[in-house]
This record gives structure tokens, C-alpha cells and sequence, in this order.
């Protein structure tokens, strides 16, 4: 596959009218891997679950503060990096929506909807500051 | 882009939802919907997700919310007509544990008490 090996980074400012650009973006980019539809729209979801946390979370909806999006190709494979310009907030403290006392609170599963359907995430801090969330996502043969 | 239409069977509210239920959108449009709804003392709300063609987080988060509001008021709020997509989102956060869920109109308006 020609595009495996490349990046692809976009940097947006933290408004969510630019959700869709990225939407569109991570499609196209999991079609050229050869996600399959139903995997590939998980893996969009969480992209965007996690770019609407550093827009809402990371950097307060500050339209000077940008959001980083990169993607890295792999043959079967993409790791996905989205950084904000935040303080930095500790993953093990966020309540769990499945625990019944949270069961119907309206916020807090965007971080469980992403665990759920990437392979692996972790959270690491830019040395020039700011929050990256690294998902990565394997690409499992078409049947 | 997102949209509703409503209808009404009886004493039930139907509100066919349209488009993307997602954050700053389609959430801020359906709350404020329910609120009056509600706020005209119509409790029996019945949700059509069968054209919702997204949903993320905050979608989910705001269904959460709309059943909240309504039975915080003794109303009762349904669903029809999920898409797998939400129904998948739902049962991994263990909502199809708290919402009633139709996929026969009939069926759904003959449930509400």
C-alpha cells in the first residue's frame, strides 16, 4: 500500500465546526489502509471523541489554542495522535460511566467509547506542553 | 445537519428525529425540543431514531438527559427505531438496561401508560 509510511497533520483552532473536516479526513485515511466500513466508523468515532476533548477539556474552547491531529500509516495499521494545549488531566480519575451511580450522568464516555474501539491509547505530555492522546487501530484482513 | 418533525398518536408525543445528533448540534435542538414539550405538559414522548444518520458522545449524553428531564417530571420517554449504530453505542454503556427500545411503532405507542 503506496500511502503506508506517511503522515498526515492537520492543526486546527478549538472550535467544533472543524469536526467534520477531521471526519473526513480519518475516513478517507482508513479507506486507504482498507478498514473495513463498520471498523472504520469506530475508529472515526473516537478520533472524534478525542478531538472534542481537547477542544472542550484540553484547551477551555479557546479559539487561540490549537488542536494537532496526526496520522501515521502504517501497512495495516494507523496510529493517530491528537494533542491540545491543556494542563493535563490523569485518565485513572475519571469516574466510570458504566458504575450505576454514573449510569445516567449526560457527560463522561467519550474516553470510554474510545478504550472501547481502539487497540491501545495512551496519554503522553509534549515536552512544549499540552496533553497527546496516541490511539492506535490494527487493520484486520477483509473476510 | 439535524432536524425534527413531531407528531402526536393519542395522548403520545412522536418526534421523528433527522441528521446528526452530535455536540453543539443536534444535542442543543432535541433538549430544548423536550424542554417545551414538557413545559406544555406533554409527557408521553416517543423518540424516532430511525433517520438519524450519527451520533457521538454528546448525542448519547443528550438522550441520557432528555429521559432524565422527562421522568424527573413523571413523564415516560421511549425510543423507536434505533439504528445498530446506536443500539451498539447504548448496550456498551449499559443504556439499553434503562431505555425502553421499539423498532413497531404500534407496538411502542401501546406501551405508554
Amino acid at each position: 500500500m503506496k500511502a503506508a509510511g506517511n503522515t498526515i497533520e492537520l492543526s486546527i483552532g478549538s472550535s467544533f465546526e472543524f469536526l467534520e473536516l477531521v471526519s473526513s479526513i480519518t475516513i478517507n485515511i482508513l479507506q486507504m489502509i482498507g478498514f473495513d466500513d463498520d471498523t472504520a466508523q469506530w475508529v472515526e468515532l473516537s478520533v472524534r471523541e478525542s478531538v472534542i476533548n481537547a477542544i472542550k477539556h484540553g484547551n477551555k474552547e479557546d479559539p487561540s489554542k490549537p488542536v494537532d491531529v496526526k496520522f501515521v500509516i502504517g501497512e495495516k495499521e494507523v496510529n493517530v495522535f491528537v494533542r491540545d494545549r491543556g494542563e493535563g488531566f490523569d485518565p485513572s480519575q475519571l469516574p466510570d460511566p458504566l458504575d450505576p451511580e454514573n449510569l445516567l450522568n449526560p457527560n463522561g464516555r467519550g474516553i470510554f467509547y474510545m478504550r472501547t474501539f481502539m487497540d491501545e491509547i495512551e496519554y503522553l505530555q509534549h515536552p512544549e506542553g499540552g496533553t497527546i492522546v496516541r490511539m492506535k487501530k490494527m487493520c484486520k484482513a477483509k473476510e | 445537519m439535524f432536524s425534527i418533525d413531531q407528531r402526536t398518536s393519542g395522548d403520545v408525543t412522536i418526534l421523528d428525529l433527522h441528521g446528526k445528533i452530535t455536540i453543539g448540534e443536534g444535542s442543543v435542538q432535541l433538549r430544548e425540543t423536550v424542554r417545551k414539550l414538557l413545559d406544555e405538559g406533554k409527557k408521553k414522548l416517543l423518540l424516532n431514531l430511525g433517520d438519524v444518520s450519527y451520533v457521538d458522545s454528546s448525542g448519547i449524553g443528550e438522550l441520557v438527559s432528555c429521559f432524565t428531564t422527562t421522568s424527573n417530571k413523571g413523564g415516560q420517554l421511549k425510543l423507536l427505531n434505533l439504528t445498530k449504530k446506536i443500539q451498539d453505542l447504548l448496550m456498551i454503556t449499559k443504556l439499553l438496561t434503562v431505555f425502553e427500545v421499539y423498532d413497531d411503532e404500534a407496538a411502542a405507542l401501546q406501551s405508554f401508560k
